[in-house]
């Protein structure tokens, strides 16, 4: 382990997919910002692609004060292995003091390559990140299902982290923002083991971005009964979720499944109807801003996390919610 | 040419659904529940046997826990693999996933001739994901994570479903590492006859000083660990408890509530 004094700044993974830099990557610089002021420290980020410059600029008005950048047609794509390399490598040499990169699937396969092949200490889906008194990183982390929270401490350098989607906030862009890109020679591997073939599925709905959600559990009793929480979520501008037992028999997507195994959700409104609210369901939505929960069960968990909640049977609850609220916004009976 | 051999790795976890946790002490209570093996280790297994059966060959299972671990590891045999080690070693204790890693990639490189590593996703108790792809960088070979189908397997490479949030499909060298979701299959479950053969076959113990001649055992266990945990808090339960509405205008007062936070527009 290095002397500690030898490592210095921030410096993010910037998460493209097919061009677009990947909203939590902003989140990063917003945080990691707040942090570099407070150490009077850098902030930087790393950023692998093809064609990339403009895209450059954005994390620069985010908040980072320099990107390293490598762009090169190899890269547009992700290979896990060429991203590692060409990240390692930088990482030796600008020796950062806090890496942090997006808890995504493309993040959390990436990081324990790089934090491997640095020896370094890595934390898993952080839901914050605070300084002790001599600067160093309190990383905090749900685990036992979210039933309680670890403060973790790293003692290599730097210390890594993967963050959680949609916990900091991002800055507002500022064009005016000065700072530097910093284009980096990249490192070509000739086999790296995997290729990507071809995009195999868009997802059905990405529901981790949806600001309002109504989901169904095992209260529903058959398929088709989505239709109704899809109508009422439409109604909401919303998407509809789902509890894990609906998922594994087939009558929805995974790409709608809230929890443990499924999506971490953070909405402004998730209304759970016929949930019962088991630990790995809550793990996945329980930080939603407004919970409403609807449920035959008075004792069912659900109400223990819910904001507000109406005992019944969904199938009497959501469509009288659903013509209460055409009701009132289209003033029709 | 020999014939395919995998590794699966697996841990033993708590039933989660059971297990206490010890506030006062800050760890789980892993005596309040039974060990099992982890539910996305199974299906990494499943994974296997599936494999196995279309090409032939032979599954290893390694696991590091400690030595009570050795039952996940008989049922791992009942499940249908043929061989199990269990690392196991108070040295080996109090490791964070990067010493997990160490350890394990230790072990494979000791048993030496693999072509496919196979891990679940996760662990329903630590929750990381982050072993997996560890062990395939300390061993210097390919992975792909989150893989729920495999498309095509044959003995020098995989091509396999890949979430990353939209699916891709990516084709995988052998010999490399995946790791698998739940959606990838359905685990089978072992018959009493297995069960019964299981209980009898011999399970390889090895130590931190069995693995000296791979490994640097410095490297294992606490001492081994860059992360450690500085504290444990128990969120509070929400002080503001949940409003039931009732009644005739229950579904009235609810729509009160969303008019009010600016839901409906
Ligand atoms: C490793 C692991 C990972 C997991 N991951 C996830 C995950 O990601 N997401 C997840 O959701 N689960 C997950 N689970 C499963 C979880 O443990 C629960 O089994 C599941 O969440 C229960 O789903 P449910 O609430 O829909 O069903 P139930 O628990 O059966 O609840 C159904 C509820 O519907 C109510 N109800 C019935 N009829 C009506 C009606 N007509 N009107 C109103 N209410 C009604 C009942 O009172 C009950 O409360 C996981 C489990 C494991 C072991």
């Amino acid at each position: 382990m290095k002397n500690e004094s030898e490592y210095s700044g921030i410096l993010i993974f910037a998460e493209q997919q097919e061009g677009k830099i990947h909203p939590i990557s902003f989140e990063l610089l917003g945080k990691g910002r707040e942090l570099a002021d407070r150490l009077g420290e850098e902030l930087s980020a790393v950023l692998l692609g093809h064609n990339m410059k403009d895209v450059a600029k954005e994390l620069i008005y985010h908040g980072a004060d320099k990107v390293y950048l490598f762009d090169h047609p190899s890269l547009r794509d992700f290979d896990i292995v060429l991203y590692k390399e060409n990240i390692v490598d930088l990482v030796k040499e600008i020796k950062p003091k806090f890496f942090l990169v997006g808890a995504t699937h493309l993040g959390r396969s990436l990081a324990p390559r790089v934090a491997a092949a640095l020896e370094t200490g890595l934390t898993a889906d952080c839901i914050d990140l605070q300084l002790d008194e001599k600067g160093d990183l309190i990383q905090i982390r749900p685990a036992f299902t979210g039933n309680i929270l670890a403060h973790i401490k790293t003692r290599t350098r730097p210390v890594m982290t993967t963050i959680r989607y949609k916990i900091f906030e991002k800055m507002k862009p500022d064009t005016s923002r000065k700072g530097e890109i910093i284009e980096r020679k990249v490192k070509l591997i000739e086999n790296t083991g995997t290729r990507v073939l071809r995009k195999e599925r868009e997802r059905t709905v990405n529901i981790s971005d949806a600001e309002i959600i109504v989901s169904g559990g095992r209260g529903l009793k058959k398929p088709e009964d989505f239709k109704l929480l899809r109508e009422l979520a439409e109604l909401l501008g919303g998407v509809v979720g789902s509890s894990r037992p609906l998922v594994d028999q087939g009558w929805i997507s995974k790409d709608h499944q809230v929890g443990f195994s499924g999506n971490t959700v953070k909405p402004k409104l998730y209304i759970a109807c016929g949930i019962s609210g088991s630990p790995q369901h809550l793990a996945g939505m329980r930080d939603s801003k407004i919970i409403v929960a609807i449920n035959i069960d008075p004792s069912a968990p659900i109400f223990r996390v819910a904001d507000y909640g109406i005992v019944g049977d969904l199938y009497e609850i959501v469509p009288q919610l659903i013509k209460e609220i055409k009701k009132r916004k289209f003033g029709d009976d | 040419m020999n014939e395919m051999h995998i590794i699966v790795l697996i841990k033993e976890v708590p039933d989660m659904n059971k297990v206490k946790f010890d506030a006062e002490r800050g760890v789980i209570d892993r005596s309040s529940a039974p060990g099992e093996i982890n539910p996305f280790d199974l299906n990494a297994l499943e994974t296997a046997l599936q494999i196995k059966e279309k090409l032939g060959g032979k599954i290893t299972v390694i696991s590091m826990g400690p030595p009570q671990a050795e039952r996940s590891l008989r049922d791992a045999l009942a499940r249908g693999a043929d061989r199990a080690i269990l690392l196991t070693d108070k040295r080996m204790a109090g490791a964070d996933t990067l010493a997990t890693s160490y350890t394990l990639a230790s072990a494979v490189k000791k048993v030496g001739n693999f072509d496919l590593i196979i891990c679940g996703e996760k662990t329903v108790d630590g929750d990381t994901g982050q072993v997996g792809p560890e062990v395939a960088e300390l061993l210097k070979i390919p992975h792909v994570s989150y893989v729920s189908e495999i498309r095509e397997v044959s003995r020098d490479r995989l091509i396999v479903v890949s979430e990353l949030g939209d699916a891709y499909l990516i084709e995988l060298k052998l010999p490399g590492l995946i790791t698998v979701t739940k959606d990838i299959n359905e685990p089978r479950l072992p018959t009493f006859k297995d069960k019964m053969r299981a209980r009898k076959a011999v399970i390889d113990k090895w130590t931190a000083e069995d693995l000296s001649d791979v490994a640097d055992i410095n490297k294992f266990g606490f001492s081994g660990s860059p992360t450690m945990v500085v504290k444990v808090i128990i969120p509070q339960e929400r002080v503001k408890s949940c409003q039931i509405f009732k009644g005739e205008n229950a579904v009235k007062d609810l729509v009160d509530i969303f008019e009010k936070k600016g839901v409906l527009k």
